[in-house]
């Protein structure tokens, strides 16, 4: 099978959701001397950062790796066949060819003619030795035939050079794609420039210096060397989609991707340069479809480039720092973000970005900084740039300084002028170059600075109730959403899942946004903590026409700024009424004749499109789609429809740009559906609707008056003020949306399309919704027009029947004549009573009910029916034990279900050898040894979630299969809290927290922002616990199969798909409902993409999501899923009735509560469970006798035993098409479809098998040992698998202190210590990377550096981000700077640092840092325990700690004195830091120079418990 | 919700009955509602239930949490709105309903259930002390007509149901007043009769049209009918009572249920002639009278009550079927309908004057003297083989001076109106309809109530009633009704 390129989509697959990250690095001389030495070593950084790409199948198949370096015009000279001009005046680079001759001679010859076109001058081809010796079978097969092309500058002036090859290799491109349509993909241009050249391909590390011999040319020599190696989700790395790219290499991810490729098409109708002139028209399209998020953004910054902005500018126009909030910026620096932002929205998300024009070399890290980015200068001026330190070695002597690159940070080397800059230099050069600032001021405008309307805003409607219905609100809208987001401004909390149909599949008339589904970041990109890191967030939106971006120039910023895009009723009539120079507002109705039928709708958007280009051309540039005026003859076109039609529409004639839209909408009223509009186009909405129905909730008392209501005075006008929440819970319900997907500003989540459609037919998706992927096919525009007119007829039927209020809804509560669940009063009441009386008859009625959906379809499953096959007798088929042990429970932690529900559930999984999961939150010690009578209350599954909450190495090593929560059913991509009040004495015991101290899940692992750090955590786990398998927890979205084969990449042993209607936690309603998608999506994208990979047979898939009978475990199977997890199911047989209170500690069954008096009429029985389990696995047994299989393995993917159910009909489901779903991929025979084999975790060889051999004295026999030995950065996770021997043998307590001794020299790689335990001293003399101590609960390390080096250790990184990050206890002395997010989640260690970035001591929870050097923004975030105290030199702490959960104080009380002083000492004595040594010199002084941190919360639980309560009540925090 | 936690805190509280003694001085209701605030206080106990069994227990579906809470905020208007949302006569229910709502109510897994009917019959009480509840007259008429047989709850239910979506309504009621049961079989002392003429009144108001006197089949003819009509809805009830044809049942004494209760009914309402509605103009009176009533359900417990304020020298009652045990027995876990041991008022009141139930008891023959009953002869029955057997020398003999039969009913009277009409009848002897259209054999015919479903309670009775109500509307207007559709089949757990 040959990979020239990507998959065609397939089935489920599609290749627009493959993902890559990866390792990335530089190096150059700064003086700009060429060497070849620069290139060898370049490529050994590559060899060195080998762990952070990835092998596919054939593990001599890489992802790609390449490296661009400056021309090497002597080698060139010598080996070309013809003559060269001078050095400088040609231009060249590598191309990738077809090998089938015609085809390739064709394009050569489209290429040559673009040359000529742009007046060049084709001087040859090269044909470029190649070595394919090494490489694996899918590189091979797809292997290109490689040339290099030689054009000389002919005509051209020298500096149009770069200019005219870019219109030239651009004019090749759409002339190869135009002509050559079938074979296009097979030519690509590496580079084509004057000043650097690109050698990659779909390489490993060590691959790209073999096969390019030219690199080993002693006669190749450049200054500079940018490298990377790559990481893709998905195994079709291609080899033009290696990196570096023209400009850029890239480790990260681009999350808004859709949106910036949407308007970049946008922007190109009004494309025009002085110097290019009708030539334009070549550049567009200025981004290819079909590339990588790099690639997309390499096009995008080369065009900027290429058309006159300076590298560095163009990076900085593209990936701004956080400048809008909080920030301290410079007025015109802040003035060069805000113009730019006013003409670019951020490419947003992860990126460590490295460009390079041949010259400079930039880098740049993304406004969240979550990509690690260190850099180490010598005094020989050379810098090397990587991922980790340690890739390359440097004597500590040489070395001039150590940094890292911070969040929203830049540097650059000069090669031409021979200077390093950091960032305040680069950023001060590019501000000054115009007075930004000034034309800020004087071109942007905010809504107070427009006219006051000349009409008065609409005031409230007549027939509030007539309007609601028509636009289909229910009371549940008003009382279960509405109501408190009014009273609390923020959203309403459920739980227990989602168990209704899809809207395709409800039998009630649902609003199209119940259509779309968000889509939230997993594993390939972190989501962001809103709340925590507000910095980094922003609502800011722009109105008014755009223009053309190559052009300079003040006029750009003529925009309107509004600072949050809801509008109220006064701002909409602003903005329409505006008649000023860039506003002119115009409002085009958005309602549709209610009588002609449903072909009206489509017949009034064709007219629209005509309305709004009008008004477009007759120069209005705020557009308000109105569907105001809805009566009983015109009905409205949904609003979601009418915006993203008439976006797409705009945007295919080219005139998207020129205006703004804005809705004014009764429709949209909860944060899901505000999301849906601005991700469909949408600048701001007006919810009139919801403002009014907000008056009526006032108004009929259902929200109460508030207290001294008092008219004159707005802030006590009810509502205002509920008004104001309201929109305040919309908003930060935004905010939560898009940090969901990773993304940080409303600008860039605008038009991005971050959703996928559930049963919308591809006719209505492709002209309406274009680019939103839809994969079962469904309703088309009719459909939704009956829709639409059925709450229509509703609203205005004549019947009146003054009882009639608005439909009760159902659609979160079961209401017996509202929407169906799955999990309904029948269902619950028949199963319960099977399992309690062990009644076989009654679970066949349980079970038919849930499986026999031709009454009222719940689940896309109900609409399968298995194909006629051969039976074969019962007999023949696997016994119940041997099905039970693929049956697990879901993650429920204690904490979430009582302990009693939690143990019960225990048992019963062990009795008939199944698994039962811990869940967040640590398990009690006392489990791990059995009861008496032989039960066994251990879960097997042991989870690791975002919090680590209770992960230790002795935790890990008493599990079989730990599992890494990345996303939950109920609410992807969110974090968590629980609140003190639920921190019970026993819950925070297993949580290593302070009972009744607030505990926050951040929404990442924040050691995993990546796929390449997922696969370290594997790595981490599998150390502690070799004998564990690990699994990765997904939730099923579309494009979950790639990250699925990330996952099997990373070498995990399990992936689990979590269906969305799954979730017995928690959640915020909205997410509840429209995040995830159904799991048998998931499963058969997952089974499907790892089969095309083939990488299905050394992996396992489980699901979860409400599985609920035999027949479901059977389609599970068929789709592709081997293990089966149940918890709602599992809890109802507990005696669970769905109450959905489980966030309220109200549980009446005494399931989902610490309450003890609820515990106590809790009444579930272990037998309940197994007679489920025993029931469940009987009837998977009687299927597969009828589906003729003998064991289930045979089941697994045979997607043929299935086709749809087409005797079920309705209007709405007869649409859906499941083909895609039941697709086989086409592959060899040898290709496995199930897993038949085991990973290579690649620990039998580590370090630490050495230094458990070592170490056997003191692990046999408690003797002292010491060791010694050198490491590099290729040595991760050292000491971890020593520690979990450790925990094996002597439990959380480990060996005394001191036990084993280890000194290390070198650069320690990746988790540095994780999981360290008690007993274990570390030493390291040198420098570490990301994550030292992670997870640590005992143990000492210690880092410092070599003592030669001559830097100031307190002013240079030590180690890298993410250090103590879940560490329970031990000590860190570190002598030099951390990274990003130092002490994040601690609960226990002691450490010292000599100084952080940004977000340090973030969500800790216990233990104690002293920071003494430079701390970053946002110190504290979250943090609800444990104490910091942090050395104030500049006296400015206070503006870079987020003070919404501590306290600043001074360190007065004689304890703080006492500890900051011990801890300084031991600092000092074990590192020799010259800093603490110096401050301990004077620490009566020193001290007062310190700022104590101190969380509220713990300092009321601190008082409560030390019974000074009533002694500090008065006492006010002293602010510093 | 209110209040997550009101369960938590309080306790249930029900209506309170009077001593029993004060009880049987006369026939006046018997029932303290509790005041207002005790009221939300049991509101609060509700648990808003992400899946409300109670409403699996209502044949109506009564939006039971939502008005739970209204109740415990306070909002009595609200909540009366959406009480009447789904049913049209909570005063009936809210007094007369065995409460299956109360019995699948999720609390009562481990707690006392939530007084789901004191809190119906508070809101409803209120709504007509405030007067909030007033005729509602349709906005437009649709020009079609519809005579509904019968004004029984489900006869009235449709009829409000159908009026409401427009059309014109007559009822067809063979008695002299309205209400059927309600009016003629509930005693007095259980729902007063002003409370059923009060709804009568607001029908009355509303538009519809009542033909009192009027058995159609007889006094008009069903030919005269339904040429007048664009839809007919027959909802008769199930009149035929079970007869005991054991020796001696023609003596003088013995009589059905539904010959005594009417009397005593009418004779308080101050009717003169309260043996009008018996066959022969006999009036049946318990004074001074040994009554033995026969079958033990809400029927039975009316004949009892009624004989007690009457004055009976002694009332017992026999029940063919064992005792019920006290509490849930593993084999009839919640929430199905609980089969326990329940004591009526009425029993509670036949205990403390001397009488018990009888069990497992049946009656061989009646004996008597001069054509008059003077007593019977049972047996006793063995059920331990699940079917019911006569214990060989358990005969007794029982002193009598009134038998009161109260053993169920056996459907619609199939003479006269059905017979004419030429309409199927199903196996069970009810009229056969379309399940989900309610249409009769006979087109543009339906049937709702006892007469379709057997005899069943109230509440069935109005949910039968809205449910035809909207089939007849759907049929008349040829497009999918906007009345609301309830669930018509029970819950199958």
């Amino acid at each position: 099978m040959s990979h020239n390129r990507l998959p065609q989509a397939q089935g489920l697959y599609d290749p627009q959701f493959e993902h890559d990250a990866c390792g990335v690095g530089f190096l150059a001389n700064i003086k700009g001397a060429k060497s070849h030495e620069i290139i060898t070593r370049g490529l050994k950084i590559l060899c060195n950062l080998t762990h952070r790409g990835a092998a596919g199948a054939d593990p001599n198949d890489g992802d790609g790796a390449g490296i661009l370096i400056q021309i090497p015009d002597a080698l060139y000279r010598a080996v070309s066949p013809f003559a060269l001009p001078a050095s400088g005046d040609y231009g060249t680079g590598i191309v990738f060819l077809p090998r089938a001759d015609e085809e390739r001679a064709i394009g050569m010859g489209l290429m040559e003619q673009a040359i000529h076109d742009h007046q060049l001058k084709l001087i040859g081809w090269r044909d470029v030795p190649t070595n394919n010796s090494t490489l694996g079978r899918n590189a091979r097969a797809s292997e290109p035939v490689v040339k290099q092309i030689f054009i000389g500058r002919g005509s051209v002036a020298s500096n149009r050079l770069e200019l005219n090859l870019y219109l030239a290799r651009k004019r090749a491109e759409n002339s190869i794609r135009a002509q050559l349509p079938k074979v296009a993909h097979s030519f690509y241009i590496c580079s084509l420039s004057s000043k650097s050249i690109v050698y990659k391909g779909m390489f490993l590390a060590e691959q790209v210096g073999v096969y390019f011999p030219d690199l080993s040319d002693q006669r190749a020599v450049s200054a500079l060397a940018l490298v990377h190696q790559r990481y893709s989700t998905n195994t079709f790395p291609t080899w033009d989609l290696a990196h570096p790219f023209r400009f850029v290499a890239h480790n990260g991810e681009i999350n808004t991707l859709r949106g910036n490729i949407n308007r970049m098409r946008a922007r190109e109708a009004l494309l025009a340069h002085k110097d290019i002139g009708e030539a334009v028209r070549d550049l567009k399209p200025v981004i290819l479809e079909g590339g990588s998020d790099t690639a997309c953004f390499d096009n995008a910054l080369e065009l900027l480039v290429r058309c006159g902005r300076s590298l560095p500018h163009a990076l900085a126009m593209m990936v701004p720092e956080a400048w809008a909030t909080k920030a301290n910026l410079p007025r015109n620096r802040k003035g060069f973000y805000e113009y730019h932002a006013t003409m670019m929205e951020p490419w947003d998300g992860p990126a460590n970005l490295v460009a390079c024009d041949g010259e400079r070399i930039c880098a740049a890290l993304d406004r969240n900084g979550l990509r690690p980015a260190r850099y180490l200068i010598t005094n020989a001026g050379e810098i090397l740039y990587a991922s980790e330190m340690g890739v390359l070695d440097y004597p500590a002597d040489q070395v001039e300084r150590k940094g890292r690159l911070a969040p929203g940070r830049m540097i650059m080397v000069d090669t031409a002028r021979g200077v390093f800059f950091e960032d305040d230099l680069i950023k001060e050069e590019l501000a000054s170059a115009h007075s930004y600032a000034d034309w800020i001021e004087r071109y942007k405008i905010t809504l107070d600075q427009l006219p006051a309307p000349a009409q008065p805003a609409i005031p409230r409607g007549q027939q509030l109730r007539q309007q609601q219905q028509a636009f289909g609100y229910t009371m549940e809208d008003l009382k279960i959403l509405m109501a408190p987001m009014c009273v609390d401004g923020q959203e309403p909390v459920g739980s227990m899942g989602d168990d209704t149909p899809p809207a395709v599949l409800s039998a009630q008339s649902k609003p199209l946004f119940n259509y779309f589904k968000q889509l939230f970041a997993q594993v390939t990109n972190p989501p962001i903590d809103p709340i925590r890191e507000e910095v980094v967030m922003s609502l800011v939106q722009y109105v008014g026409s755009a223009r053309n971006i190559l052009e300079p120039g003040p006029e750009h910023c003529r925009m309107l700024e509004i600072d949050q895009p809801i509008l109220s009723n006064e701002a909409l009539e602003q903005l329409r009424q505006a008649d000023v120079p860039g506003f002119r507002g115009t409002t085009i109705s958005t309602l549709f004749p209610a009588k002609s039928g449903t072909t009206a709708l489509e017949a009034r958007l064709e007219q629209l499109f005509v309305e709004a280009e009008r008004a477009v051309d007759h120069g209005f540039t705020v557009l308000v789609l109105s569907d105001r005026g809805v009566s009983a003859e015109q009905a409205a076109i949904p609003s979601l429809l009418a915006v993203s039609a008439i976006h797409h529409h705009l945007i295919r004639v080219g005139k998207r740009t020129q205006c703004s839209l804005l809705v004014e909408s009764g429709e949209p009223r909860e944060t899901h559906h505000f999301a849906l509009l601005f991700g469909y186009g949408a600048t701001a909405v007006n919810p009139y609707l919801a403002f009014d129905s907000i008056q009526d909730l006032v108004d009929t008392g259902i929200l109460p008056q508030l207290d001294g209501n008092r008219a004159a005075d707005e802030e006590h006008d009810a509502v205002y003020v509920y008004t104001k929440h309201y929109v305040k819970a919309i908003c930060k319900g935004l905010l939560k949306v898009f940090s969901k997907m990773g993304i940080s500003t409303l600008q860039s989540y605008c038009s991005a399309q971050i959703f996928e459609a559930v049963g919308l037919s591809s006719q209505c998706v492709k002209k309406y919704f274009t680019g939103t992927p839809s994969r079962i096919e469904g309703v088309n525009v009719q459909d939704i027009a009956r829709e639409a007119l059925a709450t229509h007829r509703i609203a205005f039927a004549p019947l009146v029947d003054a009882n009639r209020d608005l439909e009760r809804g159902g659609y979160y509560h079961w209401r017996r004549d509202g929407e169906h669940h799955v999990m309904n009063p029948e269902v619950i009441a028949l199963l319960q009573h099977s399992v309690r009386a062990g009644d076989r008859s009654t679970f066949r009625r349980y079970t038919k009910l849930i499986d026999e959906q031709s009454r009222q379809l719940g689940t896309l499953r109900g609409l399968f029916k298995f194909k006629e096959t051969t039976a074969i007798p019962l007999d023949q088929v696997e016994s119940i034990e041997s099905i039970f042990k693929r049956f697990c429970t879901g993650a429920m932690s204690l904490g979430s279900i009582g302990t009693e529900a939690h143990e019960t559930l225990a048992i019963a999984m062990n009795r008939i050898g199944g698994r039962s999961n811990t869940g967040e939150g640590g398990e009690d010690p006392r489990r791990f040894t059995k009861d008496a009578n032989g039960d066994d209350r251990r879960s097997k599954i042991k989870q690791v979630a975002s919090a680590r909450f209770g992960v230790t190495a002795h935790y890990l090593i008493n599990a079989d299969e730990v599992q890494i929560k990345m996303a939950q059913g109920a609410k992807p991509g969110e974090g968590g809290q629980l609140p003190g009040h639920k921190v019970s004495e026993y819950i925070g015991k297993l949580r290593f927290s302070v009972p009744g101290v607030t505990l926050i899940s951040p929404p990442p692992h924040h050691d995993i922002y990546s796929i390449e750090d997922l696969a370290q955590l594997i790595f981490d786990l599998k150390n502690a616990n070799p004998k564990a398998n690990i699994s990765v927890k997904l939730v099923s979205e579309v494009g979950v199969g790639t990250v699925a084969a990330g996952v099997a990449k990373a070498h995990a042993d399990l992936v689990t798909i979590s269906g969305c209607e799954g979730g017995t936690g928690a959640s915020p309603l909205s997410s509840i409902k429209h995040a995830g998608l159904p799991w048998e999506l998931g499963v058969a994208e997952t089974h499907q993409t790892l089969v095309l990979n083939d990488l299905r047979g050394r992996i396992k898939i489980q699901t979860d999501g409400l599985l609920r009978t035999g027949r479901d475990v059977i389609i599970a199977a068929l789709l592709g899923a081997e293990e089966f997890g149940f918890a709602t199911v599992a809890l109802v047989t507990m005696g669970c009735i769905m109450m959905r209170k489980c966030h309220l500690n109200t549980c009446p069954v005494g399931i989902a509560t610490q309450d003890e008096a609820l515990r106590k009429k809790f009444t579930g029985k272990p037998e309940q469970v197994i007679n489920f389990f025993t029931f469940l696995a009987e009837e998977v047994r009687e299927l597969m006798a009828r589906l003729g299989a003998r064991t289930l393995d045979e089941l697994v993917g045979r997607t043929e035993l299935l086709e749809m159910n087409t005797a079920i009909t309705h209007w709405k489901s007869n649409g859906l098409d499941y083909s895609r779903m039941l697709a086989k991929p086409k592959v060899d025979s040898r290709v496995a479809t199930r897993c038949i084999a085991t990973q290579d975790h690649g620990i039998d060889h580590i370090l630490d098998r050495k230094l458990i051999a070592a170490a056997m004295p003191a692990l046999e026999r408690k003797e002292k040992v010491s060791i010694s030995m050198p490491i590099r950065n290729s040595n991760r996770t050292a000491c971890t698998m020593l520690s979990g021997e450790i925990a094996k043998r002597f439990g959380r307590e480990g060996l005394p202190p001191g036990t084993i001794d280890i000194t290390f020299t070198g650069v320690a790689g990746q988790s540095f210590g994780a999981f360290l335990s008690e007993g274990i001293r570390l030493t390291l003399i040198g420098d570490a990377n990301d994550y030292v101590g992670k997870g640590m609960s005992g143990g000492r390390i210690v880092v410092r550096p070599d003592s030669k080096a001559t830097y100031a250790w307190n002013d240079n990184s030590i180690v890298g981000n993410t250090v103590l990050y879940g560490a329970t206890g031990g000590e860190v002395y570190l002598a030099g700077m951390a990274g990003e997010r130092f002490g994040v989640r601690n609960s226990g260690c002691k450490a010292v640092i000599e100084g952080v970035g940004d977000h340090g001591c973030e969500y800790m929870t216990g233990g104690t840092v002293v920071v003494i050097g430079k701390t970053g923004r946002n110190f504290a975030a979250g943090m609800s325990g444990g104490i910091a105290y942090v050395l104030d030199g500049d006296r400015h702490f206070n503006r870079r700690c987020n003070q919404g959960m501590v306290d600043l104080e001074q360190v007065s009380e004689a304890e703080d004195i006492a500890i900051l002083r011990q801890m300084l000492e031991t600092h000092a004595a074990l590192t020799c830091s010259p800093i603490a040594t110096s401050l301990l010199g004077d620490f009566d002084n020193a001290r007062k120079r310190f700022v104590k941190v101190f969380p509220h919360e713990f300092r009321r639980v601190i008082l409560e418990r030390t019974g000074k309560a009533k002694a500090a009540k008065g006492k006010e925090a002293v602010r510093v | 919700m209110g209040d997550p936690k009101g369960f938590m805190k309080h306790t249930r509280q029900s209506p309170h009955y009077l001593p029993v003694p004060e009880r049987l001085v006369n026939h006046e209701e018997h029932i303290e509602i509790l005041p207002e605030q005790q009221v939300q206080n049991q509101a609060s106990r509700c648990m808003d239930c992400g899946v409300p069994f109670c409403m699996t227990g209502c044949p109506l579906g009564n939006l039971i949490p939502d008005w739970n809470d209204l109740v415990f905020r306070g909002r009595w208007q609200d909540a009366l709105q959406a009480l009447h949302a789904t049913n049209n006569f909570p005063e009936f229910t809210g007094r007369v309903c065995p409460a299956p709502c109360e019995n699948s109510c999720v609390l009562g897994i481990n707690e006392p259930p939530v007084s789901i009917k004191l809190h119906e019959v508070s809101i409803v009480d209120k709504g007509f002390a405030m007067g909030w509840i007033k005729p509602e007259l349709p906005v437009r008429r649709s020009g079609k007509k519809a005579a509904i047989i019968g004004s029984g709850p489900a006869g009235l239910a449709c009829a409000q149901q159908l009026n409401r979506a427009g059309h014109q309504v007559t009822v067809f009621e063979k008695n002299d007043r309205a209400g059927g049961l309600l009016m003629y079989g509930i005693p007095h002392y259980k729902l007063r009769k002003e409370k059923v003429q009060r709804r009568i009144d607001q029908l009355a108001a509303e538009g519809i049209e009542f033909r009192f006197s009027c058995t159609v089949g007889a006094d008009i003819t069903w030919a005269q009918l339904k040429g007048g009509y664009d839809a007919v809805v027959i909802a008769t009830g199930a009149e035929q009572p079970r007869d005991l044809p054991v020796p001696g049942r023609d003596l003088k004494g013995v009589h059905f249920a539904m010959e005594f209760l009417p009397q005593s009914n009418r004779a308080n309402w101050g009717d003169a002639d309260i043996a009008a509605l018996h066959p022969a103009k006999q009036r049946i009176w318990a004074e001074g009278k040994k009554v033995i009533v026969i079958g033990g359900g809400d029927t039975g417990s009316d004949c009892i009550g009624t004989s007690l304020r009457q004055g009976a020298a002694s009332v017992i009652n026999f029940e063919l079927l064992p005792e019920p045990p006290e509490n849930r027995p593993d084999n009839n876990p919640w929430p199905q309908w609980a089969r326990i041991k329940r004591i009526s008022s009425s029993v509670e009141e036949m205990t403390a004057n001397g009488g018990q139930v009888h069990y497992s008891l049946a009656t061989k023959k009646f004996v008597g003297e001069n054509g008059v009953v003077k007593g019977l002869q049972t047996i006793q029955l063995d059920w331990s083989s699940g079917k019911p057997v006569e214990i060989p020398g358990s005969e007794r003999d029982w002193p009598c001076d009134l038998a009161l039969l109260a053993m169920g009913f056996l459907g619609p009277r199939k003479h006269g109106l059905l017979e004419q009409m030429g309409c199927a009848i199903d196996e069970r002897g009810n009229i056969k309809c379309d399940p989900s259209t309610r249409m009769t054999s006979v087109d543009g015919v339906f049937a709702a109530g006892d007469a379709r479903r057997g005899q069943s309670l109230i509440v069935w009775a109005i949910s039968e009633g809205r449910e035809v109500a909207r089939c007849v509307d759907a049929w008349l207007t040829k497009q999918e009704s906007l009345l609301p559709k309830v669930r018509i089949e029970a819950f199958a757990y």
